[in-house]
């Protein structure tokens, strides 16, 4: 029972790093897809300003994640670590290079510095939710064994894993777009409103397509998921599903309140997380013996995590509301006039 | 240590060289940036609240460009810390499949307050333009306090590893936990807060040496001198306090982890009246180059030469840290610079009482401007002594090291990608930081300083113009 809570609060924990940190890798795609120095230059600098103060706060998740994998459900996290060693390093590496590219782009002034800097954010902002990608498929297609002490090519190789790091990217992108729409909007700037909400529609259509096949394919790879997804993980499928119709719709109409898409946009990859989680109940590494109940640590260390996600949320709750809302407000921006904008001239006789 | 023993250990470790070496290398370099973390932020209030206070502009143009760098640091050290989270269990799968739900718990704590650190450092950060001025200051104070819970969350973990309990094994599987007795282990008592000081001295230092080299280039100025004091003053002061707790926690060594304590201190054999080595290298039986002081370990153990100090000779070979003369050395430095950092302090202090005024000799300001590095030093050393010292256990007396390394092999290959990463990563940083420092030199003929004021450089972000 206190495992099957902890369980619930590591699926609600890798939600909230794929809503919130995953918007903020899907930053780096837009950035990358920018285009040149000028053409580029005001998505750009709405994609820096909207991160900037949020990526870190947002990035936390992950450590939380991973600590409330290894405290609860220690050996499974190790078989995970131990079978999908190579994308897991690869993941930090984009880690690695994504947050000093975006901490060192902001202070650097020559252009060539600004322009490689970005670029090692940007690329690394796709290799990172790729590879974390690949790892949720090889759980997901049951290609980690238990008590599993050798890397394992295969297991994040398969069509299955390949699928759900694209999935991830596509879904990265989306909420991106859709959350820098809404940025957009707020600075009333109705040329990047379009620009994002186009970019949103085809994102979510692509990470829709691909969950889609991703679907089809566990159908051949793993079909006890298939058979949950189709049963009793259904509703939310179909949540996420219209979820993401809804989006699409909701951005065609020009004066959308600002919260609608965005809302509805994260409840929608939410739903896909958490029909993953229920459809996979109550495995823990599909296709072993593995589940939450059999592999999680001792009562009290359940107990104390499950006291501990609560505290998190009284404490950490108000906090994160206020930095949104300053955020939201924007009352927060860097202290010096933002590089940037000083690298392109013709920037500043850009008319609001 | 004997070449038997030697011959016995060796193959023994060298099997988990590569994954110790790059952790040793992934945590060297995080706990710079951790202990930035920590202490960075009370001296950037400090300076903020001096700046609010008296309204000190250059304090307050301090605190400004130190938050800045502070920004820079801070998201460097978020980096390489997810890093090591990361290598708990891909590097010591082992220690994790074994004791991940003991260990666990500290670090979930630390989890809260990282997350505090990092939406408060948003507010901070960015907030300088925008709110009023003890607001600002204020949105900064859950910074510093979670930089301290944070941190003795983290030592916690480490303090267990070498002091075990709050947990029931029964046939190498945990089966019952006690999370607050982990978390306030036997260890965690001296380990946290030498930690803690460690963190400000480190910051503090390294803060006044900038200003000090300032100093030593010919730049006499309020604004220099001010840079120093708000570093150096608070290192300075905490020096005495960080040297007590050293002394506290080498005895609870000397009781916790004999083994441990011999190696720092080459005691071979069990013993009355054991001499105090300073210094000198230990091989075949013998220390070469040191300075041997008659009774004085003894003394230092229990307050008398006839003090019982239990040797190395206790324990199989194969249960003895690996390189005596290391720990030694290391123990040796971080004492003798703690020595000369309390000199320092004591030299400005008595200045100070005397004449109202800093020391003007250059001698001092180069003892100023290498504090910082010395500082860093010392606490590298230490934690060379608590880690190599352990060895060959990873948790004391429950788990040894290879056994908790991954079975994977290509840690050759990660560790060389890690190191050349991480060069760069450190090269960019010291970089950025040196432009930032152009910058607000170069800004200094031309700012008008006005804390909270509209921006002195002209408005190029557009989105002020709304």
């Amino acid at each position: 029972m206190a495992a099957d809570a902890v369980g619930g609060i590591l699926l609600a924990g890798i939600a909230l790093y794929a809503i919130l940190g995953g918007a903020d890798f899907g930053g780096g795609l837009w950035d990358l897809l920018a285009g040149g120095d000028r053409r580029g230059w005001a998505p750009r600098r709405l994609i820096d300003d909207s991160i900037t103060p949020v990526w870190e706060a947002n990035h936390v998740w992950l450590v939380f994640d991973l600590v409330i994998f290894w405290t609860a459900f220690p050996s499974a996290f190790a078989d995970v670590m131990n079978t999908a060693a190579l994308p897991l390093w690869l993941a930090v590496g984009g880690i690695v290079l994504r947050g000093s590219g975006f901490a060192f782009r902001k202070e650097v002034s020559r252009l060539s510095l600004v322009r490689a800097t970005g670029a090692i954010f940007a690329l690394s902002s796709l290799m990172t939710p790729f590879f974390m990608g690949t790892v949720i498929g090889a759980i997901a297609s049951g290609s980690v064994h238990a008590n599993a002490n050798h890397a394992s090519l295969y297991a994040w190789t398969n069509t299955t894993s390949l699928l759900a790091g694209f999935l991830f990217v596509a879904a990265c992108g989306y909420l991106a777009a859709v959350y820098l729409t809404g940025e957009a909007a707020r600075r009333a700037d109705d040329k990047l409103r379009v620009y994002f909400s186009r970019r949103s529609q085809a994102a979510g259509l692509v990470a829709g397509a691909l969950s889609l096949g991703l679907l089809a394919e566990l159908h051949s790879s793993n079909r006890a998921l298939y058979r949950h997804l189709t049963g009793r993980a259904l509703p939310l499928v179909i949540l996420s599903g219209v979820c993401g119709l809804a989006v699409i719709g909701l951005l065609m109409i020009p004066r959308m309140r600002l919260w609608a898409p965005r809302a509805v946009a994260a409840l929608g990859v939410a739903a896909v997380i958490w029909g993953w989680g229920v459809a996979q109940y109550p495995a823990l590494l599909p296709g072993t013996t593995v589940t939450l109940s059999n592999a999680g640590a001792p009562h009290a260390v359940l107990v104390a995590l499950i006291v501990l996600f609560g505290a998190a949320v009284v404490l950490i709750g108000p906090p994160f509301a206020l930095l949104f809302n300053l955020q939201g407000r924007r009352l927060l921006s860097s202290d010096e006039p933002p590089l940037l904008s000083t690298t392109d001239p013709h920037a500043m006789q850009d008319p609001q | 240590m004997g070449a038997a023993s030697l011959s016995s250990v060796a193959p023994f470790i060298a099997a988990v060289v590569p994954t110790r070496a790059q952790m040793a290398a992934t945590l060297g370099f995080h706990i710079i940036l951790a202990c930035l973390g920590i202490a960075l932020p009370s001296i950037v209030l400090l300076a903020e609240f001096v700046g609010l206070r008296r309204r000190d502009e250059t304090a307050m143009r301090l605190a400004r460009r130190w938050s800045q760098a502070m920004g820079v640091l801070i998201a460097v050290g978020a980096v390489t810390g997810t890093v090591l989270s990361f290598e708990m269990g891909l590097l010591w799968p082992g220690l994790m499949r074994r004791y991940g739900a003991v260990l666990g718990f500290p670090f979930g704590v630390e989890g809260v307050f990282f997350f505090l650190e990092a939406i408060f450092a948003g507010v901070y950060l960015y907030g300088w333009r925008r709110l009023p001025g003890w607001a600002h200051f204020w949105s900064g104070i859950p910074i510093a306090v979670s930089g301290i819970f944070g941190a003795m969350s983290v030592i916690a973990v480490n303090a267990w590893m070498n002091q075990p309990g709050g947990f029931i094994e029964r046939a190498g599987k945990v089966v019952s936990v006690r999370p607050w007795q982990v978390f306030f282990n036997h260890a965690a008592l001296y380990e946290m807060p030498h930690m803690i000081l460690a963190a400000y001295m480190v910051s503090g230092f390294l803060v006044a040496g900038v200003y000090a080299a300032g100093v030593l280039r010919g730049r006499r100025d309020r604004y220099h001198y001010t840079g120093f004091a708000l570093g150096f003053v608070p290192a300075a002061v905490l020096t005495p306090f960080q040297i007590f707790v050293g002394d506290t926690a080498a005895r609870a060594i000397a009781r916790d982890q004999p083994v441990k304590f011999a190696a720092m201190e080459y005691v071979a054999r069990t013993g009355r009246n054991v001499p105090e080595w300073l210094g000198g290298v230990y091989t075949g039986g013998h220390v070469y180059g040191g300075l041997k002081i008659p009774d004085l370990d003894s003394l230092l153990v229990g307050f008398g030469p006839g003090t019982k100090v239990v040797g190395w000779d206790t324990v199989r070979a194969a249960y003895r840290p690996p390189v005596a003369w290391l720990i030694h050395l290391c123990f040796d430095a971080m004492v003798g610079i703690g020595f000369l950092l309390l000199l320092a302090g004591l030299w400005s202090a008595y200045e100070w009482w005397r004449r109202r005024r800093l020391p003007p000799h250059r001698l001092f300001w180069w003892v100023g401007a290498i504090s910082g590095l010395a500082a860093i030093v010392a606490m590298e050393a230490g934690w060379v002594v608590t880690e190599v010292g352990r060895q060959p256990w990873v948790v004391y007396r429950r788990q040894t090291t290879d056994a908790a390394a991954t079975t994977n092999g290509g840690v050759l290959v990660s560790l060389s990608i890690v190191v050349v990463l991480y060069a760069l990563l450190g090269a960019a940083t010291i970089l950025i930081l040196r432009t930032l420092a152009r910058r607000w030199r170069r800004g200094d003929l031309e700012e008008g300083a006005v804390p909270y004021g509209p921006s002195p450089a002209p408005v190029l972000d557009r989105t002020e113009i709304v």
